[in-house]
Parts: C-alpha cells; structure tokens; sequence
C-alpha cells in the first residue's frame, strides 16, 4: 500500500511541476473577488462589467479570469481568497468592494507574493504604514473623494455640517478626509451601521442640529433609503456628498431628490477624453445602462493590468511591478498617476446631478482639487 | 437636546416596533401553532416588498401596490408551505432551519433573476408624502405616521381575529393540542395553511410599507428577520400580545439606544471615540435587553410555561 502511495506521487510530482511551468508561460490567472448579491451588488456587478469590457475589447489569449460573489462578508471573502491563491493559483487579485474586506484580504494576498489591484477600496492603513509593493490602488484612497467635498464646501460657504458614515473604515477614512479640508464647525457627526436601512434617528438629529448643511457617505443601498427618507423628512438643508452617494445606479432610485446636488468624483461621464468617450458609448451599447464611477473603475484597473501585461510577464514579478508603476494606458480619467505608495495622484471633480432626458446623471461643474494625492504616502515605507 | 427631538425619536421607534410587529406577528403564529422555524420568512417579505415595486411601476398606484404584495406574499407563502414546509412539521428543527435556509436562497436567487441586482425604486405616493405638523410643533413624515396607524389597526385587527372569531379559537386551540382539535373534526392542514398564508401576508404587507422608505433590494428581509426573531423570543413564543409589546420594546430600545447612547458617551469621550463606542454598544443594546427579559422570565414577556 505504501509504495503505491509513493509511486503515484512520484508520478504527480512532475506533472504537477510541468502545469505549473506551463501555466506561469502562457496564461495570466487573475481572481476577482466582489460582492454580486445583498445590498452592494450594484457596485461590485458595476466593477465587473467594466472589467470584463476592457478584458473582453482587448481580445487577447491566455488572460483568463475567474469572479466569486463575497456577499459582502468578510469570512466569506477571506475563503475565495485562500481557495483561489492557493488551489486555483491565480497571479493577479482584484474586484473587492468593501475597505473592511479589503483589510480581511489584501495584506494576506500581497503576503503570499500575489499581485492586487484594487479597483474600489482604499482603506488608509494600506496607503501607509502598511503599504506593500505588490498592492496597487487604481480607485483612490478613500479619503481623497472626501477632502474634495471637504474643499467644496469651504467654497460654498458652509460653516456648519452635520456629517455622517457607516461605522467601517471607509466610513472612518470618509469623515477623516472631510475634515481634514472643512474649516467650518460640525453641527453634528454620526457613525451609522453598516447596510443601516432606516435613517429616521439620524435625520431627527439633523433637524434637531442647527446645521447649516449634510454631508454623508452612504455607499450602495443605504443611500438610497437615506435620500428618499430625507426628502420625505421636510429638512430642507443642501446636501453635499462624494460620488459613492450619488452615483449612477442609486440616482435612477431617488428620482427628484437628488436634482442639484453637488457631489465629488474623480471621473465622470462627461469627461471629455477619447478614451472615456469609447468607453461610455461601448459600456452603455453592451450593458444597457449608463456606467458608474465603479464601472470606470473596473474598465481602468482592467487596461492598468493589459498594458502591464505587454511589457512584462507577471512571473517576473520586478519587471511586471514596474511596468504597472508607470501606468502606461489610457484611463478614463484623462492623466493618470501612481503616486510612490502606489495609490493615484489625481484630478478631483465637482459634479452636479442633472436629468438628461428621463435619465438622472451628473456632469462637472469645477475641479476641486488638482492632481491631488494621498495624505498617507509620506507614512509608506516600500 | 430638546423634547421635540425626544418626541420625534419616541415615534420613530414606535414605527419600527408596528414594522417588527407586521414581520413578528407571523413568525410567532406559525412557531406557536405549527412548532416550525421558518427562517423564509425574510424572503416573504421581500416578495411584498418587490410585488409592490412591481405593480407600482405598471399601475402607478401605491393602493394597488399594496394590494398586490398582500396577495404575493400569501400566494407565495401558501405555496411554500404546501409545497415544502407541510412536510417538516415532524421533523425535529434542525431540518426545518436547513430547508427554510434553503427557500431564503431560492428566493434571492429566483428574485435575483427575475428583477435584476439592482436596487428597485418605490415611491411613496403624492399624498402622504411631505411632513405633517403634529401638536407640540413636532414635523414629521407624514408617511411614517401612516406606517404607525396601518400597523396599530392590524394589531387591534388581529387581536380580533384570534380572541373572537371561529378561526382565532382553532388557531389557538391549534397551539394548545394539535391531535385533539383534528380529533375533533377541524380540517388541521387547511388551518396551516391559512395561517401560514396570514402571516406571510402581514410579512409582504411590512416589506412593502417599508420598500417605500427604503430601498427594494434582493436580501433585504434576513436583517430584519433576526429583530424579528428576538422580538418573538422577548415577547414569548407563540403570543400574538407578546409579538406587539415585544416588537415596541425593541423598536424603542434600538432607536433611542441608538441616539442617545453616543451622547451619552460624549460626556466623558472625544466626539470621534465617543460616536463609534455609542454606535457598538447601541447596536448590542437589543440583544442585552433580550439576555435581561429572558434571565427573569425564561419564556418571555407573555409565554406559556414552556
């Protein structure tokens, strides 16, 4: 029984060996790990398809990619991760949604030697002391979008928010970024739970508050439920809020309320470069429905890896490394950047929400902050 | 802090009680007379809630809306328990938490399906939208009340049903002894049914009051499933006044704990520290006051001596 045993693992082992070697030549794996059920679906469905379109646009062979639905439970995200690191041996990881997931993941992945790319989360710790050479970020870090509103609302003259976000660490990092730029005072300042659906408590408060505004991060579903109750509450204060809160598939939900709002984004769909402009016509073509900040998210992180691709294999770890530092493609963004902590260096917008037609969508209004980089980086020793 | 804010806050808690209430009261009906655990009740009420988004989109009336989430979650529940749950009743818990845990999943994934991952929208209609003022200058949603009343008529309807009419005596002789009320020629399984149908269709109602407020999304039922379920232990298994008094402790204690504990907090925190602490404790708060309830009267607030 026992030299059975060995002998068919004398004989596994070089085949095994063979696959591997083969693998690393010819073909790129790359997981994504997003959340396609529950509350957040929309995000990661909208991350996919803009992943998948570049993927698709470019054609070529050997890059195969396999997606896992993480319910936006960290255990669960935690568990694809392994099963694809490990069994599946994928090179390349992307899609998280969520910062409390991406803390559950990233530093596992990087640590395993994987490249991640993250096309949405940018929790603070992983700009800065905790950086790591193989995490890429090519959303933002999650402060930026804030400290634009933050910058905006100094512009509009508002000297009293009242500001809220989910009691995660986007919802920390949200609050921070904003009032690192907001010179005003705070009326008020609520962490909510997360995936929270009922905000009458939190709008009892603000109307009780004396503010002179609203400023809140609520991502997904639990914006939509916030906006709908706000403007049933009869506080008539303005709101002000990142992308997150206004974003392409929540506006189609909230309807009238949200006309006017002014929100930060460091895309939008009328950004008028020629990469974009491919990009919305063959998105909205494909799909059927306009593409949100998620999606150029996606459809960015998608090419960053293509182009990386073309200069070097990911085997050669060094060479790929720096071939994504250069980012050497064409972003929807227009000029895009790696800072030296891996995170973006760019453009921030002011949007307003209009309605084109039946549809509600946003368009710029002013830049709120230029070629703008992250608060942490000085912190990341790489 | 001004008693406008108390006020305001009393009510909010009262709205989310009759809304735990709604999902509460069929949960602790079928527990009580059928002994089963359904943890599909979640998905009943994401049936109402998306039948009225649904309906709302073609028709445009929010009346018709209603309606039709009624008459979808009790379809939806007759046929569940026709189809799958009939055959659980003997079976021990175990069994009936994995099937049930398996229609939450058919459910999600067949709504999935049919309506997309995207949330859908439903509107609260022109006429009760806006805020009303009420006595003692308080504005509120005029929409909430709303949701206050319809739950507090349902309760004094429901009361009715089961203390006064023929079903409400065989339903609560259903849960004092099942063989002897077959024995005594009561069709048993029909009874099931149409409790089973009721409290799924107070479950869609619940989801589509509420879809109006919030957002019509595929998994919206499993969070409030679980304040259902410490409602119905609170307030005892099986009591249809201790669903009510249960489902209004909770909705109070989770409001008010929610917004004064970080103030309460802030007295002696920083303002950062003390929002997250206050929020951690207030969203443990519940389950506190359900280990307290349950240390004094281990089968809650108006349970039988079980």
């Amino acid at each position: 029984m026992k030299s059975i045993r060995k002998l068919a693992m004398a004989a596994a082992i070089p085949a095994l060996a063979a696959a591997g070697a083969t693998g690393a030549l010819a073909d790129t794996k790359i997981g994504m790990i997003t959340t396609l059920s529950g509350g957040g679906a929309g995000l990661g469905v909208d991350v996919r398809d803009g992943f998948m379109l570049a993927i698709e646009q470019d054609g070529r062979e050997g890059v195969e990619v396999v997606i896992e639905d993480d319910q936006r439970k960290p255990d669960i995200a935690v568990q694809i991760a392994d099963r694809m690191i490990q069994s599946e041996k994928v090179d390349i990881m992307t899609g998280i949604i969520w910062s409390n997931l991406a803390m559950a993941v990233i530093p596992a992945a990087t640590a395993q030697g994987v490249f991640y790319l993250s096309p949405n989360a940018g929790p603070s710790a992983l700009a800065g002391k905790r950086c790591h050479e193989n995490y890429f970020n090519v959303a933002w870090q999650n402060d930026n979008l804030h400290e634009a509103a933050g910058a905006y609302a100094n512009d509009a003259g508002l000297k009293n928010s009242f500001i809220l976000a989910p009691n995660y660490p986007a919802g920390q990092d949200a609050l921070t970024g904003y009032k690192r730029m907001y010179k005003g005072e705070l009326a008020g300042e609520i962490y909510t739970k997360l995936g929270q659906t009922d905000y009458a408590a939190e709008i009892a408060q603000i109307r009780a508050s004396g503010a002179d505004s609203v400023y809140f991060f609520l991502p997904g579903g639990m914006g939509i439920s916030f906006l709908k109750q706000y403007a049933g509450s009869g506080v008539d204060l303005p709101v002000v809020g990142p992308a997150f809160s206004f974003d392409q598939g929540i506006l189609q939900a909230v309807g009238d309320a949200a006309l006017g709002v002014k929100n930060t984004s460091q895309w939008s769909k009328d950004l008028d470069n020629e990469a974009n402009v491919e990009f919305v016509a063959a998105f909205q073509e494909k799909y059927g429905r306009l593409p949100s900040l998620y999606a150029s998210q996606g459809f960015d992180t998608a090419n960053l890896i293509l182009s990386a691709l073309d200069k070097a294999e990911v085997s050669d770890q060094d060479a790929f490394r720096a071939a994504l530092k250069e980012a050497d493609f064409a972003s929807v963004r227009g000029d895009f950047k790696f800072g030296d902590n891996h995170h973006p260096v760019q453009n921030i917008y002011v949007r307003e929400v209009i309605k084109e037609g039946d549809v509600y969508t946003n368009k710029i209004v002013a830049t709120g902050l230029e070629n703008h980089a992250d608060a942490y980086a000085a912190e990341c020793k790489m | 802090m001004t008693y406008i804010l108390v006020l305001e806050q009393i009510l909010n808690g009262l709205q989310l009680g009759v809304m735990l209430f709604l999902m509460a009261a069929g949960l602790t009906l079928v527990f009580g007379v059928m002994g089963l655990i359904n943890l599909a009740h979640g998905s009943l009420y994401m049936v109402g809630a998306f039948a009225a988004a649904a309906v709302a989109g073609w028709t445009g009336s929010f009346l018709l809306a209603l309606i039709a989430s009624l008459a979808a979650a009790a379809a939806a529940g007759a046929l569940m328990e026709l189809v799958v749950i009939r055959r659980l009743y003997r079976r021990d818990h175990l069994d009936q938490v994995l099937a049930t845990f398996a229609l939450i999943l058919i459910f999600s994934e067949g709504t999935r399906w049919l309506f997309g991952s995207f949330p859908l929208f439903l509107d609260v209609p022109a006429y009760l939208s806006g805020p009303v003022s009420l006595p003692g200058g308080i504005e509120y949603p005029l929409y909430r009340l709303t949701i206050i009343l319809i739950g507090l008529a349902i309760a004094a309807g429901l009361f009715l049903l089961i203390a006064k009419t023929r079903i409400g005596i065989q339903i609560r002789a259903g849960e004092a002894d099942r063989e002897m009320i077959a024995a005594l020629g009561v069709d048993i399984s029909k009874l099931y049914t149409l409790v089973f149908a009721l409290g799924a269709a107070l479950a869609g109602l619940a989801g589509a009051l509420v879809g109006a407020i919030q957002s019509v999304q595929v998994g919206m039922g499993e969070p409030v499933l679980i304040l259902a379920f410490v409602v119905i232990v609170i307030g005892g298994i099986g009591s249809i006044k201790g669903a009510l008094a249960g489902a209004l402790l909770v909705g109070l204690t989770d409001t008010l704990g929610g917004v004064f504990l970080p103030q309460l907090f802030a007295l002696f925190m920083e303002p950062a520290s003390a929002a997250s602490a206050g929020a951690s404790l207030a969203s443990m708060l519940i389950y506190i006051l359900m280990a307290a309830i349950l240390l004094v009267r281990p089968s809650g607030l108006y349970g039988g001596s079980a």
